[in-house]
């Protein structure tokens, strides 16, 4: 088994082949020099810890010899052949594989305009401690971008007491997959704890230390950062002749267009088993893993279709939020208020389907409803809108009637 | 060495649920099985220090609320990732309707 990728998705891969007694030899290749490790705290605590952080490794050298699996790190896939079944690496090995799982996930995306280049992006450890550094007490820092990554970034900034600007071209944040009830309080919070949030708000250019608007006003900065999504990284795939659209195409068993290959993580276009074949492809942390257990178990010859429910989360400041589900399939939404500070939006289709949950609050207030509706939905219960209006009834009641 | 100390009244836990209990600068997580046993755990998630009173009890397992890491709270066993390390488990004695946990 070879595994491009060592990323959440690559990394999990490596223990699922192990955990259903795969006893065969396991190649993990990566790019980066580290060790497999999680990406969530790089926009959070990499950058705001006191101490010097280090990178939360997912397979420590030691798990990785218990576990019998080779990792040939800083090293690139270069070129991928489906015939030969060999994957050559930029080290100059060529490693023969019976399955393939690519996990080459996604990269930042980088402004277009004219200066882009002074932005910076965040994907990887180095790039946080490079944020880390610039994150000094006074200092500018504009970012361009108010999705997650651009909103959790302010946050991290403004605790490290640096003067933030952050630019959406949008009328509003988080424009994409969130509702406006909810980004209406994280857009409320950003401006209560200091970040300046310009919406509507076009680039005309970036020179070295300043952001310039397309209204014509300039926006002094000693540190850009562009956070504004990310592309799959499929030119492995692609190179070799996998059908590529938004991401590498996959079936719902996660096989990609060529055999004995598959796909997990963010570089992966899969329909949805869970929401009649919809073709997606999910960008999350839990996804990646969820992926890699599917792909696995079909690469040890298995025939599962992937039906892990989409789930991910955000902490900026002291609000946690959660999206679960596919709420844009939802036409309707009910709102249930957990307190006067939490609440979470159902998102239920013309037919009355459950199909998404959107929660905000602070600390850890929405996670146990919205993993019970993560249980409705999987389960196919779709309560009525009043029962799933009403605090006074436990999701948990409903999931059991 | 024993030291018995009333973590709460025996009704304040739901059948199915848990509840925080923090007591000497700790935190712990004390829990009422479908089938009306109690049990108490350490009050943190062992992957991110999140409180486990504010997760979900489903039968025997405990899920964290913040990245889903799930633990048997019966006998603290980590149930796989994100989580690896198991949860200290604390003896449990009801008395007088009273719950009492053995943090010795």
């Amino acid at each position: 088994m070879v595994i491009v990728g060592a990323g959440m998705a690559g990394a999990r891969a490596v223990i699922a082949l192990r955990a259903a007694d795969y006893k065969g030899p396991i190649t993990l290749i990566g790019e980066e020099l580290h060790l497999p490790y999680d990406r969530p705290p790089l926009s959070k605590a990499s950058i705001t810890s006191e101490e010097a952080p280090a990178p939360i490794l997912l397979l420590d050298e030691d798990q990785l010899r218990s576990l019998n699996a080779i990792f040939i790190n800083h090293t690139k896939a270069v070129k991928l052949d489906v015939k030969a079944k060999t994957v050559a690496l930029s080290n100059g090995q060529s490693v023969a594989y019976d399955k393939l799982l690519i996990a080459t996930g996604a990269k930042p995306r980088r402004l277009t305009i004219p200066g882009g280049e002074h932005a910076i992006v965040l994907r990887d450890f180095p790039d946080a401690e490079v944020l880390r550094a610039k994150f000094k007490p006074g200092k500018k820092i504009a970012i361009i971008g108010g999705g997650f990554i651009g909103l959790e970034l302010a946050a991290s900034a403004r605790k490290l007491g640096c003067d933030v600007t952050l630019i959406e071209a949008q009328p509003r944040i988080l424009m994409r997959g969130v509702p406006e009830a909810i980004a209406k309080i994280v857009h409320d919070k950003h401006i209560s704890e200091g970040v300046n949030i310009l919406t509507g708000t076009g680039l005309a250019r970036l020179e070295a230390q300043a952001v310039h608007l397309a209204d014509g006003r300039v926006i002094p900065a000693d540190t850009m950062i562009a956070g504004i999504g990310a592309a799959p990284e499929v030119s492995l795939a692609a190179e070799a002749g996998l059908k590529i659209d938004n991401g590498i195409v996959c079936d719902e068993h996660l096989r990609t267009s060529a055999p004995d290959v598959y796909a997990a993580g963010d570089c992966c276009n899969f329909p949805h088993g869970m929401f009649g074949g919809r073709r997606t492809r999910l960008e999350t942390w839990r996804s990646a893993t969820d992926q890699a257990n599917t792909a696995v178990a079909n690469m040890l010859g298995g025939s599962v279709v992937h039906h892990a429910l989409p789930w991910f989360w955000s902490d900026q400041h002291d609000l946690t939020l959660q999206i679960a589900g596919m709420g844009d399939l939802g036409i309707k939404t009910v709102t249930r208020q957990l307190s006067p500070e939490a609440f979470i939006i159902f998102h239920i289709t013309d037919e009355g389907r459950l199909v998404g949950a959107s929660g905000i609050g602070p600390g850890n207030s929405i996670g146990r409803d919205v993993k019970l509706t993560e249980m409705l939905i999987a389960k196919g219960i779709s309560p009525s809108a009043a029962q799933l209006a009403d605090p006074n009834i436990a999701l948990k009641s409903l999931l059991k009637g | 060495m024993t030291q018995w100390i009333e973590a709460c009244a025996a009704g304040d836990v739901a059948e199915e649920d848990v509840m925080r209990f923090d007591h000497g600068g700790r935190t712990f997580a004390i829990y009422r099985s479908p089938s009306d046993t109690y049990y108490a755990t350490d009050g943190l998630c062992t992957h991110e220090k999140i409180h486990l009173a504010d997760g979900l009890v489903m039968d025997h397992t405990i899920e964290c609320p913040k990245h889903n890491g799930r633990f048997d709270y019966t006998t603290g066993a980590a149930k796989g990732a994100p989580v690896c390390i198991n949860l200290k488990t604390y003896p449990v004695k009801v008395e007088a309707g009273k719950v009492f946990i053995n943090i010795a």
